[in-house]
């Protein structure tokens, strides 16, 4: 369920101490939009922002599927690819005639190229919802991946479709060739486009999408087609898919193959999944942490994408609910005050559970420096500590930490569920509910 | 006056079995009416046919009048017939609130509305606090679904069942699995929230039965026996045989 739901205006009379609670979250998110950049204020971290931001949206858009309507896509990137190609050729049509439209407005032609292949597509692959959407879903990414190979007038073949984003029509000055520029126009968009898809779940579609999602055969007997709830939940998806899709392209002035591929598809399951589906800003979380491992984990080891998968398992066996569940689990217990009885706890189990990290992140690279045969000159950099990959001693302490950290932080986890129980119980006896 | 539901000569099959035979059934408008039979009889299959989950083979169904055999079940509850469910049937992740609210939207005109803000629409939230208020709910309204005891989820079924405000009112085995006080409670509610409305019940306690209904029809291997009053069906030789005989009475 949308926590957030709960924060809205209660039908029997609104709470204020909870209006105040839902405008501070909504005004902390502009404002960290507003003032990131201004914090960090190098051209590397702008670029983080900004790609941040565009994965946010398409985060968004893709959990009005999954988290709302309970529609598992494989090939949302479809209408993320077909917005950025539609939205590269608007630009390259808008400069080289000379049209009137300032590149701020360019979001919107790749929002409604992604509503218009939405309306097409949409309309057969939500006849049915489970396994039978999901199957179209996959081969219609398939269908729109390959044919961006063949119709290379369209998609520009393997190199893709240029553009150059700073012929457009400056806007009050601005003409978006540096990069803080571009973000200001992504965080705008992100901003917009959150409202409107926040906004959305507080409609009467939105809340039949997720009874359709609950239990789409008892919509039918309230009155309601399933499909067609379902049809226009795809709809409006593949709209802010589309915006998604135009700010990257703007970003990167290039559309191309991977836009709208397989891949692309699987990090927005991957990053909406990580961050949480049942809370609205959980895919937001899940941009954030999806996006910087993709930056970062490929600069510090070869094998990164395997990091990416032990995460998204973790994730999945440990905590389906993603990052949003876990944070707001702790909710009951800010309230009633009684966090502080689960913190100890909590510090306790992380040492040996960041050593079995440790242990594991080393056993990893030791395999794949072997694997690539390299590790009789490979060094592994763990917190600035070098370990050779050839080493026994490294072997062993990769060992110790795993086998070792795995039963002490087993140990201490047990710690942090009596803590959790006492906390929650105590919370309980003050009133607050989980 | 035309009546309630009509069904005449309805067949069902699956494949080479034929699970309703030549059924024909009369509810009258503002009737309350029992459906029993011995289990397999094909009590649920009835409701199915007429509330649309699965189409006849052949044969007509109205309501009120009107030709519904064929449509789509959202289709015939938007002519004013709602239907309840023998197992559970409710929005489990979503609060007690919500679960009305839902079953209230189209009735209200709301449609696929995604311009309106679904906590400022006034008469939305003024039936739904009214039919949480008639099913004794009010104080659960914050929870999820999934989380009611069995009582209270089958009181919300019933909720959701009457809040689109339909005119012809279906509950499968409203009271299965209640004991005895939560049955008498369920009953109450029933009768209540079913005055002036046509009601068509399908139940195996037999107090509930003989208690609740103006008309009872007796169905054995897809096919009506008897039809009549409590006390028709009481002294009817072929449902002595056929099925009361069969049970402690």
């Amino acid at each position: 369920m949308t926590e957030l739901t709960s924060s809205a205006p209660s039908p029997t009379g609104s709470t204020p101490a909870r209006n105040i609670g839902f405008y501070a979250a909504w005004g902390i998110f502009i404002l960290a939009v507003v003032l990131l950049p201004l914090i960090f204020r190098s051209g590397g971290s702008h670029t983080t922002f900004s790609l941040i931001g565009i994965a946010a949206i398409f985060a968004l858009s893709y959990n009005i599927l999954l988290g709302q309507t309970g529609l598992l896509s494989f090939g949302h990137a479809v209408y993320y690819g077909l917005g950025g190609f539609l939205a590269v050729h608007g630009m390259n049509a808008i400069a080289a005639h000379g049209l009137p439209v300032p590149l701020p407005f360019v979001p919107l032609i790749g929002g409604f190229a992604g509503l218009m292949f939405g309306i097409v597509i949409g309309w057969v692959s939500t006849q049915r919802a489970g396994t039978v959407f999901a199957m179209i879903s996959l081969g219609i990414g398939e269908l729109v991946a390959s044919s961006s190979l063949i119709l290379r007038s369209f998609f520009g073949g393997e190199a893709g479709i240029t553009t150059n984003r700073t012929d457009l029509p400056a806007l009050f000055g601005w003409n978006f060739g540096p990069q803080i520029q571009v973000y200001y126009l992504i965080g705008f968009w992100l901003v917009i486009s959150a409202i409107a898809m926040y906004a959305l779940t507080r409609t009467p579609l939105g809340r039949m999408c997720n009874a359709v999602r609950d239990n789409p055969e008892r919509v039918q007997f309230i009155g309601y087609d399933p499909h067609v709830i379902r049809y226009l939940s795809f709809c409006f998806a593949g709209f802010f898919a589309g915006i998604a899709g135009a700010l990257a392209a703007i970003n990167f002035e290039i559309a191309n193959a991977a836009y709208l591929g397989a891949v692309q598809s699987g990090v927005v399951l991957f990053a909406t999944f990580i961050g949480g589906v049942s809370y609205f800003f959980g895919p937001i979380l899940g941009a954030i942490v999806v996006t910087m491992l993709q930056l970062e984990l490929s600069d510090v080891t070869t094998v990164w994408q395997l990091y990416f998968g032990i995460i998204f398992i973790g994730i999945v066996m440990f905590a389906p609910g993603g990052l949003a569940s876990l944070l707001m689990m702790h909710r009951p217990l800010v309230r009633a005050g009684t966090l502080s009885m689960i913190l100890p706890a909590y510090l306790i189990a992380i040492v040996p559970t960041l050593l079995f990290a440790c242990g594991v992140i080393l056993t990893i690279e030791i395999l794949a420096a072997y694997s690539q045969g390299n590790a009789a000159s490979s060094t592994i950099r763990l917190f600035r500590i070098p370990f050779e990959a050839a080493n026994p001693m490294t072997w062993l302490a990769a060992a110790v930490l795993t086998i070792g950290g795995f039963f002490v932080a087993r140990m201490t986890w047990r710690g942090v569920t009596a803590a959790w129980d006492r906390a929650m119980t105590a919370a309980r006896e003050r009133g607050y509910h989980a | 006056m035309t009546n309630a539901i009509e069904m005449r000569a309805v067949e069902k099959a699956f494949g080479n079995v034929r699970i309703i035979q030549d059924l024909n059934l009369t509810v009258a408008k503002g009737e309350r009416h029992a459906i029993i039979g011995p289990n397999g009889a094909g009590k649920s299959t009835t409701f199915n046919l007429i509330s649309g989950h699965i189409a006849p083979t052949s044969g007509d169904i109205t309501l009120n009048g009107e030709r519904i055999s064929g449509l789509r079940p959202f289709e015939i509850n938007r002519r004013g017939l709602s239907r309840s469910f023998q197992v559970t049937n409710v929005f489990a992740k979503m609060t007690v609130w919500e679960n009305i609210r839902c079953a209230v939207l189209w009735a209200t005109g709301q449609r696929y509305a995604f311009w309106k803000n679904v906590d400022n629409l006034p008469e939305v939230r003024r039936r739904t606090a009214e039919i949480l208020e008639d099913i004794h709910l009010t104080h659960r309204r914050d929870v999820p679904a999934g989380l009611l005891t069995y009582a209270e989820q089958r009181e919300l079924e019933i909720g959701i069942t009457i809040a689109g405000g339909a005119n012809v009112i279906m509950l499968d085995e409203p009271t299965a699995g209640m004991s005895n006080t939560e049955t008498d409670r369920a009953v109450a509610l029933i009768r209540r929230l079913t005055e002036g409305r046509t009601l068509v019940i399908v139940e195996h306690d037999m107090s509930v039965v003989f208690g609740l209904a103006d008309r009872i029809s007796v169905l054995v291997y897809g096919n009506i026996i008897a039809s009549g009053t409590p006390e028709e069906i009481r002294g009817n030789p072929k449902v002595k045989e056929a099925y009361l005989g069969e049970e402690e009475h």
